[in-house]
């Protein structure tokens, strides 16, 4: 044996680097501070992290304010930031901006939750049924690629100017996109889990329960993401076009004015309520899919 | 417990293809057996019938246990663990509180603390010992294992191979393992066939006592002897 292997304790690389030999250049290539020794704090960092997404929406403002505070920006064509603030606060004070926003808030929410909803049964219904696959799939793909919003005025004819057509445009918005990811979600399963699933014994439905659903869970959570950015596009051209109250209609209001501070109140509305949206979803996300390992380390954050 | 296996004239064929001829196969409660040969003979195939994963095309296979419900688990050559569920959840999948039961098989592979990780933290060889918790939980009256170590490296499945000669030592069961791997074969079964051409061309019975060793001479010689008849049947081919 020792002629093959050295005895312990004669590693020539225990007493330091061997010099090196003439012509030739030494690259370290990596050296790990000694354990102890000073690191950057992970909580500095942690923090730095949380700040970095801000700074450019917070550059923006500031070159939109430095813009309008010297006059290069007319009012009239665009408002500054404090102008806008301004106006936030007079029409909360009214009461008119929070009644709106609640409005606006309840019709994206029904609207979503009855065309989520009904994507979710639809996908469910085609991506497990190959009856419902060939009965069904055909004709919501044809249903699909009309463009919603052309049934605007139709809706207005069935419906008038109520709260129906409006919810039922958010709703068609946001079906599609959670049916199409679910029934692919569900249709791209592992066949080899879904095969040792039932040769464990699953009945059908705890077959969905523990192995479909969890396996189509992270494509579905996509299509409720971008549902939920349509059903806030949709609500915008709803409520410009035949609408009493919600933000859509402050805007319409705010045109006729030429209010323009109004205007670009409504966008920015509509800007945090899109962010809060996806938020609420990635927190979703972080949750249910803990055990993936895209999301495992959001998990710890 | 144990079950004995009975097939007659069991066969499947794709159309005009035969995938496995029709073969009579008598399994007596508690023997292990090992199924090897060449790539594409029809090993697995015999193991997805007799598992219930396909129906075959010809004959009939029967299950012999005294238990109610006599019960076959297959373990693959993936895992198959479900990534959303815990260890703990995966050994108890489709079962409703056994988590004791589920916690002594995990410590019994050497898994003890680590119930509440996900599969994706665990390696290869881990893996593997969950599925064979899994599988071990529901008591089968049979196990079927398709080259259940065929993707671990050389240590992980001589470890693999170790556990399960301990597990069947402090209870027998009637097994059916399809293998590449002859040493591994000669090292676990009572019994190996040599498939060729979708049939069994060799049905060799392995004695001598257990736990057995790899230096074994009586082994080595018969080692030589499937490995000859191994490369006479993928030359046939």
């Amino acid at each position: 044996m020792s002629a093959v292997l050295p005895p312990l304790g004669t590693d020539p690389s225990a007493a330091g680097p061997a010099p090196a030999a003439p012509g030739l250049r030494r690259t370290v290539i990596a050296d790990a501070p000694a354990a102890g020794a000073a690191r950057p704090a992970a909580g500095r960092r942690a923090r730095g992290w949380l700040v970095l997404p801000w700074l450019v929406p917070a550059g923006l403002i500031g070159v939109w304010h430095v813009l309008a505070v010297t006059g290069q920006l007319s009012s009239g064509v665009l408002p500054g930031p404090l102008d806008v603030l301004r106006t936030a606060w007079q029409l909360a004070l009214q009461g008119t901006l929070v009644h709106d926003i609640l409005v606006s808030l309840r019709r994206v929410a029904l609207g979503f939750l009855l065309g989520s909803g009904t994507g979710l049964a639809l996908g469910f219904l085609v991506g497990l049924s190959a009856l419902a696959r060939g009965l069904l799939d055909r004709s919501l793909q044809m249903v699909r690629t009309i463009p919603h919003l052309a049934l605007v005025p139709l809706m207005i004819l069935w419906f008038g100017i109520g709260e129906e057509p409006r919810i039922l445009l958010v709703a068609m918005g946001s079906l599609f996109p959670v049916y199409l990811n679910t029934m692919s979600g569900i249709r791209n399963v592992d066949p080899k889990l879904v095969e040792l699933g039932r040769s464990y014994g699953l009945s059908p439905f705890a077959l969905v329960r523990s192995v479909i659903l969890p396996g189509a869970l992270q494509p579905i959570l996509v299509g409720v993401r971008y549902a939920l950015g349509v059903a806030w596009l949709t609500l915008v051209v709803g409520e410009t076009i035949a609408s009493r109250d919600g933000i859509g209609y402050m805007v319409q209001n705010a045109r006729e004015l030429l209010r323009t501070d109004i205007i670009v109140l409504a966008i920015g509305l509509y800007a945090i309520a899109g962010w809060l949206a996806d938020l609420l979803t990635r927190l979703v996300e972080r949750r249910v899919l803990r055990w993936h390992p895209s999301y495992a380390k959001g998990a710890s954050a | 417990m144990s079950a004995a296996l009975a097939l007659r004239g069991v066969g499947k064929s794709f159309g005009e293809r035969h995938v496995l001829r029709p073969l009579d196969l008598d399994i007596p409660a508690g023997q292990f057996v090992s199924l090897i040969g060449p790539s594409g003979v029809g090993k697995s195939t015999l193991l997805r019938l007799v598992a219930g994963l396909e129906p075959p095309t010809a004959g009939r296979i029967e299950l012999l246990s005294a238990s109610a419900r006599p019960d076959a688990r297959l373990m693959f050559q993936e895992d198959r663990l479900m990534p959303w569920r815990s260890v703990l959840r995966n050994v108890t999948l489709g079962l409703q509180e056994r988590d004791e039961e589920a916690r002594r098989l995990l410590a019994a592979v050497g898994l003890a603390g680590r119930e509440a990780d996900y599969p994706v933290v665990l390696s290869g060889g881990q893996r593997q010992r969950v599925a064979l918790a899994r599988a071990l939980i529901h008591e089968p009256d049979l196990l079927l294992l398709d080259e259940p170590f065929g993707a671990l490296d050389a240590i992980t499945r001589a470890a693999m191979q170790l556990l399960l000669q301990a597990l069947l030592a402090r209870r027998p069961r009637t097994v059916l393992l399809v293998t590449h791997d002859v040493e591994e074969a000669l090292l676990l079964s009572d019994r190996v066939l040599l498939m060729r051409d979708g049939g069994i061309a060799h049905d060799l019975p392995i004695t001598g006592p257990r736990p057995r060793h790899r230096g074994d001479p009586v082994l080595a010689a018969l080692k030589e002897e499937l490995l000859d008849g191994l490369l006479a049947a993928e030359s046939a081919r």
